[in-house]
């Protein structure tokens, strides 16, 4: 187990490497910082003295490597166009995104599991084909779609939730949620909804699959044969063989919410990273491009190392071959 | 009193094309303490007795006719709820595939408990113990330990132990067992059977064994019924059935399982059974397949295998020295001579299947040379340089549903080798040849637009033979080419590789688990175990007088209903 988990480690830390280097790529060759940064009557020598201040004459390995350095540290340097450090505008974003994502993940899990699991036992009942065609619609109505029908309806129409931002939030030192007030609540019920539609729908199909699958293998048979009741035969023995692949589709689909957050937190104006990356591709500015990179592929990896070590808890087979004897 | 009882039952399964009736007008008892065999070949409709019995009949198939009695109440309509309480509780079930039948995830102490909570309604505590003693009473050693571990940490005849274990953890009364011992080895079958035999003695509890295997019939049952496309054909003494069997279709299916005690020339045809098309005869001289006997004539040995071994690593570390290693094939030498069929017998795990794909080609050795024709296949690197030689041998494999692309017809599946090693020069001409190869294996030019699932296995296995053909081959490997088909179709397909021997010369690899096949089909054979040959001999001498104690063991074990019928 801890061979594996070293192994998997080192394979991270090269994974972060390399999009290190591509971010770093981005400060390259994705115009000059210094124009970027610098009014049209800054004096040449100013602008030398800014390049210098920069560390943009020195070789390209030391800048890389001082750049490593600062992006594990979070340091990523000042955003042009917000004057501020990315570092500090990341942390006031990042808890929205975050707290955006496992709402809406959380979501789609409670809701997508039983669905998968009723559709698989009761085939043919009015209520399953009623999901199923529910979830056909998630699946290829797009997000931003989903979340304007709901803002017309339940932001304008009849006026129960507000249609942006995040409502009032609490501190806790740095971080700050909106999951403590009522009005922080109520904003987050509609971006939840409009990113979880699709998650949802991906994991009840899923559960669906694997379950039917589940449930014709010998084992679901046999039991059956011993007089295993129903409720033990789906709930004990076949959704948790049923779980395992759906534990890393949906760990992946936790990144790809997150990193991709930017439509529905663009619709709904949610002060998240999302929508500070779209302002900053708006205004090349690349700190803050060069940040949310590193930051989300952090996030997969992450996510990444915690799926297999919850694969190897929930399947003994994988124990045995990784520990060994 | 029988313990159970069926009458006249009769189940259907709807379909688009129409209903199929699996079982017709069956009728059987089944007294305490005493193993009742069904035996019939794949669709004769067994399983579906099995199954109805239990209450479980696969949908859409529902019983129309019929009733099925335990200790004389009717158990075949009631309730879903009062039914289950009998399943498991009343009649135990054992099914074919011990590696599947268990929960992967849940450890052995898990599924016996909850069961026998659920039946004997015992405290958790109570209920391990006794759950301890069944896996004792089963021979699993070390019950106390092993309890706590999941399936996949038991090999396949033990899981089968703890399958049984967990049928009869109730004490039912009667067990219907699905084909108990067909997925494992002769060795650890006969184990298998033995146990299951005494623990019905012991308990006085009826068994009802179903099976295709007539030796398994012999060793084990007291009646035998015969089943044929959903028919009770006869029924009586198993001795009595096997030795003078009654119905015409009884005498053909036992007709067709190769006898292990005398050579016979071709395996008698079992009219009965589907009808694959005239095969058209191959005079070699003049026939195509003839035509490229372009390769030299080599006097030594066509194939020389001198200290071949295969080592697989079984756990992979940076560090060397604790890298775990499986030795499939250790310093294996053997010759095989032009126009000799070699046979390799042994059981799963000693490496006959490995030795197979090394000569081919699918493996790479990591010791040893394979010298074919003289030249050394292990010195060659490109691709150029081996395909003429990989053209010269061809391989048909165990499994007649995996070995064949089902998105493929079946004359682009024939025609692909022929194509690849470019042959002929046009379409036209390759398709000719296709044609003319599905005539000599006795499908027809019919077959040739279809697609492989439209075939049974016994077809499928026909359309193999017919690819491996296609190359114009000297040498053929065929690794266990019948041990997924019926007997009688199994004889069909041994008879057609036996002409296609006899009229192109081909010389040939046999690998087989089965002792009977590999006496009908082989000049000699090698007696593998555990990756070592423990024995060559020729195919009368090893069976009339085998040297090795291992090949003494195997034929042991060999069923034996032939032998006391004379």
């Amino acid at each position: 187990m801890i061979s594996f988990i070293i192994k998997r480690l080192l394979q991270s830390m090269l994974v972060m490497l390399t999009v290190a280097f591509i971010s770093f790529g981005l400060f390259r060759f994705v115009g000059d910082p210094v124009s970027n940064m610098a009014g049209q009557d800054t004096s040449i020598e100013d602008r030398q003295e800014l390049r210098k201040s920069l560390g943009l004459d020195d070789p390209v390995y030391i800048q890389f490597f001082n750049f490593t350095i600062n992006a594990a540290q979070g340091k990523f340097g000042q955003s042009y166009m917000l004057r501020e450090p990315v570092r500090e505008l990341m942390a006031k974003r990042f808890p929205a995104t975050l707290e955006l994502a496992l709402v809406s993940s959380v979501i789609a899990m409670l809701l997508g599991v039983p669905m998968g699991v009723y559709t698989a036992i009761r085939r043919n009942t009015l209520l399953s084909k009623a999901f199923m065609t529910i979830s056909l619609m998630g699946v290829s109505l797009p997000t931003f779609l989903i979340g304007i029908l709901l803002i017309l309806l339940f932001g304008v129409t009849l006026r129960w939730l507000p249609t942006f931002g995040r409502g009032d939030v609490v501190q806790l030192g740095w971080w700050s949620t909106g999951l403590l007030t009522a009005s922080g609540l109520k904003a987050i019920i509609m971006p939840a909804i409009t990113l979880g539609i699709f998650q949802m729908t991906l994991i009840m199909r899923l559960v669906r699959a694997e379950m039917m699958e589940i449930l014709r293998t010998d084992y679901i048979k046999f039991g059956r044969a011993r007089g295993l009741s129903n409720r033990s035969l789906y709930f004990r023995h076949a959704l948790k063989n049923t779980l395992i692949p759906v534990i890393t589709i949906t760990g992946l689909q936790i990144g790809s919410i997150i990193a991709f957050a930017l439509i529905t937190e663009s619709v709904f104006q949610w002060p998240g990273m999302g929508l500070l990356f779209i302002q900053a591709v708006g205004n090349a500015d690349v700190p803050i491009m060069a940040a949310y990179l590193v930051l989300i592929a952090f996030i997969f990896v992450v996510i990444n190392l915690i799926v297999d070590v919850l694969y190897v808890i929930v399947d003994p087979r994988l124990r045995a071959s990784s520990e060994g004897d | 009193m029988s313990q159970l009882q069926i009458e006249n039952l009769t189940v259907e399964f709807p379909s688009r094309k129409g209903d199929f009736i699996a079982v017709q007008d069956f009728s059987i008892e089944l007294q305490a303490g005493e193993i009742l065999g069904v035996v019939g070949e794949s669709g004769a409709g067994k399983s579906t007795v099995g199954n109805a019995v239990i209450g479980l009949l696969q949908k859409p198939g529902h019983m129309i006719g019929g009733t099925i009695s335990l200790d004389g109440e009717r158990i075949d309509d009631l309730d879903e709820e009062i039914m289950r309480a009998i399943r498991g509780k009343r009649i135990g079930m054992i099914f074919q595939d011990p590696l599947t039948s268990l929960n992967p995830i849940e450890t052995i102490a898990n599924q016996l408990i909850e069961t026998i909570v659920l039946h004997l309604k015992l405290s958790k505590a109570d209920a391990r113990k006794k759950a301890v003693d069944l896996l004792d009473q089963v021979g699993i050693p070390d019950p106390s330990v092993r309890i706590d571990q999941y399936p996949h940490q038991f090999s396949g005849g033990m899981r089968q132990r703890v399958v049984i274990a967990l049928a009869l953890c109730a004490d039912p009364e009667v067990i219907i067992a699905d084909e108990p011992t067909t997925a494992l080895d002769v060795s650890v079958q006969a184990q298998i059977l033995d146990l299951m035999r005494g623990l019905c003695r012991e308990r006085n509890v009826g068994m009802i064994l179903i099976t295709h295997d007539m030796g398994v019939i012999a060793e084990v049952t007291d009646r035998v019924a015969v089943m044929y496309r959903g028919k009770l054909v006869e029924i009586g003494e198993t001795a009595q059935v096997l030795g003078s069997p009654k119905h015409d279709y009884t005498k053909s299916l036992i007709s067709a399982v190769p006898r292990p005690d005398k050579r016979i020339n071709r395996f008698p045809l079992v009219t009965y059974i589907e009808d694959v098309g005239e095969r058209k005869e191959v005079d070699i001289a003049n026939h195509w397949l003839g035509q490229t006997q372009d390769y030299a004539d080599f006097d030594g040995p066509l194939l020389k295998l001198t200290d071949l071994s295969m080592r697989f690593i079984t756990k992979h570390s940076i560090f060397p020295s604790k890298r775990i290693y499986l030795d499939a094939v250790k310093k294996v030498n053997f010759d095989i001579k032009s126009g000799e069929v070699f046979g390799i017998v042994g059981e799963s795990g000693s490496g006959k299947s490995t030795i197979a794909r090394m000569v081919t080609g699918i493996y790479k050795p990591t010791g040893g040379k394979i010298e074919f024709a003289g030249a050394d296949l292990t010195a060659m690197t490109t691709a150029k340089e081996i395909n003429p030689w990989r053209r010269q041998m061809q391989m048909v494999f165990q499994d007649p549903f995996s070995s064949l692309n089902g998105r493929m017809r079946v004359e682009d599946i024939i025609a692909e080798p022929i194509q690849f090693h470019k042959q002929v020069s046009t379409n036209a001409e390759c398709y000719a040849i296709v044609h003319d190869l599905l005539d000599i294996v006795g499908l027809g030019k019919v077959a040739a637009r279809k697609f492989p699932h439209e075939f049974s296995g016994g077809q499928r296995q026909r359309i193999s033979i017919a690819r491996a053909l296609a190359t114009r081959p000297r040498f053929l490997v065929c690794d266990e080419p019948t041990s997924a088909l019926d007997v009688s179709i199994q004889a069909q397909v041994l008879n057609l590789l036996k002409d296609l021997q006899e009229e192109m010369g081909l010389t040939m690899m046999f690998i087989s688990h089965d002792l009977p096949v590999i006496r009908q089909m082989c000049d000699r054979v090698a007696v593998m175990r555990n990756g070592e040959i423990c024995e060559i001999a020729e195919t009368e001498d090893l069976f009339n007088n085998p040297k090795h104690e291992y090949s003494q063991h195997l034929l042991s074990l060999m069923p034996k209903f032939f032998m006391d019928k004379n």
